[in-house]
């Protein structure tokens, strides 16, 4: 990113606004950038899917409906979606959608497991300006990819990626999420970004979705996470990462100095936000569960309204307390880590994050905890409804922290 | 849309020496621009870069850049002498650099 006359020049200088950050921390009268999942249906079954896709529901949204929402997002002048799923191709009005979204000054870019993404598409989308596509892959070998994805989606995936490369598609993504069986291939993987003229995005495990039954055992030990921020400060330049391990800067010392690039501003409900299948609108990508539930665009009146007037969004852009993490010197750095995270692993709201790096999410994940049980599941499989921790109470002290960082559709993805 | 895979991104920056504050620059014809409380957000669809105009003067100028014969003459307009120039030249010429500010 690039921010520009941030301190005017004294004399003639106009008012200042202050940081940019807390101008953001208040909320913006539009989204900067927001994620829509188009569908929960999905080819794949990954055993970390954060929306818990698989079923199409059938209360999807329709391609009029859809057109309407690109109009109310080009009115509010939002700038480009990110568009997910599911699996977002497979919806028989996929290309209609992505072309009108263009055509209203909405840029598109999209995530895919390259399903559809054969040699006639790659050269549609190569003609395109206004669209990006993100591959995603958890494994730079069949074997740690396949394990998580499923299998044959690691060939899926690189066929796509060949596809498109051998189409003259410039600067694809290809999307990792940093796992424990995966931290320690994060050369390979930027290799193989190289080989196909990519560009690596790298993100965190969010306990979200069907992640809440394996972030046990698929996320980066302590020892992983040094290693991933050691790496990031080494070749950071030129990876994306979606400013998605902001929790990571306290490795660099409470001054700061170590911070990896980024906003450090948890955007959810403030800059940014999700809406699903279904037109419901969610403040952030990894946080598909009642709690965070913002309204529907289809009974409270369209998008506008329900990012200007829910409860949940206004309750966001106030102050929030740093409850426990108040006191520690790094707060500064981390702000306390990620919403999500700390939810979808039952840990207090103004607690510290599960990963916090000083290690203060780990004795509270030794604690007694109740992860809470998923409200939107898609599974195919009936997986989540067979999970080992039984039902529980969702925590309802919603917010009495301030909200982690920014999340994986960071705005600043990139800058 | 343009040509296949004209996509006007390069990876490395580009030289500064193009800009002078001496021409005529307009906005790049793919650049939007939305107004905000602290100024505005800059967003280029061709690059899919997004900046951020830190202040409600450099916003007026940036969007008459075009209606006047030059960058400096652009400043005056908006009450930017030269002893007050020099933060709005050097961020001029960073959206420069982005390709956010083209030569008219």
């Amino acid at each position: 990113m690039t921010s520009l006359l941030e301190p005017p020049a004294a004399p003639a200088a106009p008012p200042r606004v202050g940081r940019l950050v807390d101008q953001f921390e208040k909320g913006l009268d539009a989204p900067i950038c927001l994620t829509w999942e188009l569908t929960y249906a999905c080819n794949l079954s990954c055993v970390h899917c954060l929306s818990s896709s698989g079923k199409r529901d059938p209360r999807e949204l329709t391609t009029e409906q859809c057109k309407s929402i690109i109009d109310e997002l080009q009115r509010m002048q939002v700038f480009y979606v990110n568009i997910g799923g599911g699996e977002p191709t497979v919806r028989s009005d996929f290309w209609e959608l992505v072309d009108y979204a263009t055509e209203h000054q909405v840029g598109v870019k999209f995530s895919t497991n390259g399903v559809r993404i054969d040699e006639k598409v790659a050269a549609r989308l190569a003609a395109s300006d206004y669209v990006d596509v993100q591959i995603s892959l958890d494994g730079a070998t069949a074997e740690v990819n396949d394990a998580v994805r499923g299998p044959g989606s690691f060939a899926m995936a690189v066929r796509a990626l060949e596809n498109l490369s051998e189409a003259g598609f410039r600067d694809a993504k290809i999307s990792v999420v940093v796992t424990r069986q995966n931290v320690d291939q994060l050369d390979e993987f930027k290799a193989l970004a190289d080989r196909y003229g990519a560009t690596l995005r790298i993100t965190r495990l969010r306990p979200s979705g069907r992640a809440v039954d394996v972030w046990d055992d698929l996320h980066p030990t302590h020892e992983q996470q040094r290693q991933l921020y050691e790496w990031l400060v080494a070749h950071g330049e030129g990876v994306l990462t979606g400013d998605s391990f902001f929790h990571l800067s306290a490795f660099g010392g409470s001054d700061g100095a170590g911070a990896l690039p980024g906003l450090n501003l948890c955007g959810a409900g403030r800059v940014v936000c999700l809406i699903d299948p279904v037109g419901d609108v969610y403040a952030c990508p990894f946080a598909i569960h009642d709690n965070f539930l913002a309204g529907s665009i289809v009974t409270d009146g369209g998008f506008a309204s329900v990012w200007k007037n829910s409860e949940l969004f206004r309750e966001l852009r106030e102050p929030q307390s740093a409850g426990a993490c108040s006191s520690c010197s790094f707060f500064d750095s981390c702000r306390g880590g990620c919403m999500a995270a700390k939810f979808f692993t039952g840990l207090p709201m103004d607690g510290p994050d599960p990963e916090c790096v000083q290690g203060h999410g780990q004795s509270a994940l030794e604690a007694d905890r109740t992860v809470p049980q998923s409200s939107v599941d898609h599974s195919r499989t009936g997986k989540r409804a067979e999970r080992r921790t039984p039902a529980a109470p969702v925590p309802l002290t919603l917010l009495t922290k301030p909200p982690a960082k920014f999340c994986d559709e960071n705005p600043l993805a990139g800058f | 849309m343009t040509a296949p895979g004209a996509i006007d991104v390069s990876p490395e920056k580009k030289s500064t020496d193009t800009f002078d504050p001496g021409a005529t620059w307009r906005l790049h014809p793919q650049v939007a621009l939305r107004p905000e409380p602290f100024g505005a957000l800059l967003y280029h669809f061709g690059t899919r870069k997004l900046s951020f105009l830190k202040n409600t003067v450099i916003v007026d100028v940036v969007r008459s850049l075009g209606d006047h014969e030059s960058v400096r003459a652009a400043l005056r307009a908006h009450g930017v002498d030269e002893t007050a120039e020099r933060p709005y030249l050097h961020a001029l010429r960073t959206l420069a650099d982005s390709h956010m500010i083209v030569p008219a």
